[in-house]
């Protein structure tokens, strides 16, 4: 009983202490070819070129889609497991991210 | 650590309250805060987006040699690798229609009509994905799959390898190109992939327009590029020297087939296809991916009006342009500087 609430304090720190990232997709690229967040985290995708993007994930577990992100909009996607994510952007393929979740 | 806490996930929900959109999903989406900045447009800097590169890539593991072009060329025209012997690549990828066939669908094994039209192989060099859908990661990957389709050529891998290996005349060819490899599905892929990173569209008007000699193209043309780059928005899908961001897109066509959704199930990919290049695309009519569209002036056309089919996946770049009948026919003038008097191929003696 001790060790889980000692676990659940823990993990409300960890929250407490999230952070933010910012990646920028500019020039059909995003400003990053990986990234290392911890569980918690998010990253915010702002798409500054002046065409749609997408931002997408189909690993195991990691699975998410932000749909169509129009020039100039910014989605935040949050991260809440352990693990590695494949990120990229359905529209033009050759984006590429690696987020590892610690 | 979320195994350890199998509530995780709603701890993560429950501090995640300022955010909006999908908790589950644990994404949220910010209102556009700086869409399409405005900025003086610049013809000179346009054209330096569109130079063209100065060589043509090879991947390490299959650089280009001449005795590789020279069996991928002889392999890719030669019919007997498919199962009824008078298919070849160059069947649909005719080089008298661009690389392509010039018809509205493909035809395949036994005559029988594919369910989209033949793309062309020019300038596949540059190309991320290959396929209309996208299927395939690279031309190795690629050059093998119409051979094997029972829809296409109809021929079993190890098939064709016997075939291959019959005409002895390839031996010498195979071992000049892959020294010790002998004939297997890799190293035919291999060989074709080579040749088809060979297919490159030469100079055009469009080229030495951009490298500054002003005359090279007519007036139209040169207002028609400016449309392109701006009111047609045309160069958003279209861009750089290739005309194409080897990107896929929904552009409302009025069909069923989910194009890029069937590899890819995400939304922004259902009835998405590949953007295909637009150089010499005056010789390679009908157009889009069902051939529905006879003309490139029917092409501008579905695009001025914004698509045919409106749906969720409709690429947001396709919307009414509203162009006149002169802004029509300065981007047609301006499609036609794109294509260039390229050599003719030579075609192998095949092996015995």
């Amino acid at each position: 009983m001790l060790m889980k609430v000692i676990a659940c304090a823990s993990l409300l720190t960890r929250f407490a202490l999230a952070e933010e990232h910012k990646i920028i997709q500019k020039d059909r690229a995003f400003s990053q070819t990986e990234i290392t967040i911890h569980v918690g985290d998010s990253i915010l995708f702002k798409n500054a070129d002046d065409v749609t993007h997408n931002v997408f994930s189909v690993s195991p577990g990691m699975e998410f889609d932000i749909r169509r992100q129009a020039p100039g909009a910014a989605s935040q996607v949050q991260f809440k497991k352990q693990g590695t994510a494949e990120v990229r952007c359905s529209i033009h393929p050759k984006m590429k991210l690696i987020v590892t979740v610690k | 650590m979320a195994k350890k806490f199998p509530y995780l996930s709603v701890l993560v929900a429950a501090l995640a309250v300022s955010t909006v959109g999908s908790l589950r999903l644990g994404i949220s989406v910010a209102a556009n805060s700086n869409s399409d900045a405005t900025s003086a447009y610049n013809r000179t800097e346009w054209k330096a987006k569109y130079v063209r590169p100065p060589s043509t890539p090879f991947p390490d593991d299959n650089r280009f040699t001449q005795e590789r072009e020279l069996l991928g060329r002889t392999l890719f025209f030669d019919p007997r690798i498919s199962s009824s012997g008078t298919i070849s690549c160059a069947t649909c990828h005719n080089p008298g229609f661009s690389w392509g066939d010039g018809l509205t669908k493909g035809i395949g094994n036994g005559m029988r009509e594919l369910h989209r039209r033949t793309p062309t192989i020019l300038n596949t060099a540059w190309s991320d994905l290959l396929f209309w859908d996208g299927r395939a990661e690279s031309l190795e990957e690629q050059a093998l799959v119409p051979v094997s389709s029972p829809t296409e050529m109809n021929q079993p891998l190890d098939a064709m390898v016997t075939v291959v290996t019959s005409k002895f005349g390839y031996k010498t060819l195979f071992e000049c190109a892959y020294p010790g490899e002998g004939v297997t599905p890799k190293t035919v892929a291999r060989a074709i992939a080579t040749f088809e990173r060979t297919v490159v569209s030469g100079r055009a008007p469009f080229d030495e327009w951009v490298s500054g000699q002003e005359s090279a193209i007519p007036e139209a043309a040169k207002r028609g590029f400016d449309l392109f780059n701006t009111k047609a928005a045309c160069r958003k899908c279209h861009e750089g020297w290739n005309f194409t961001d080897n990107g896929f897109h929904d552009v409302g066509l009025a069909d069923d087939d989910r194009g890029r959704g069937s590899q890819l199930p995400l939304e922004a990919m259902q009835h998405a296809f590949k953007t295909p290049t637009l150089r010499n695309s005056d010789r390679r009519g009908p157009y889009m991916h069902d051939g529905s569209e006879r003309s490139l002036e029917d092409v501008i056309e579905l695009y001025d009006r914004g698509g045919k089919a409106k749906r969720p996946s409709l690429a947001l770049e396709v919307v009414p342009l509203c162009l006149t009948a002169q802004e029509k026919a300065d981007l047609l003038s301006f499609l036609r500087t794109l294509t260039s008097n390229d050599r003719g191929i030579e075609v192998p003696t095949f092996p015995r």
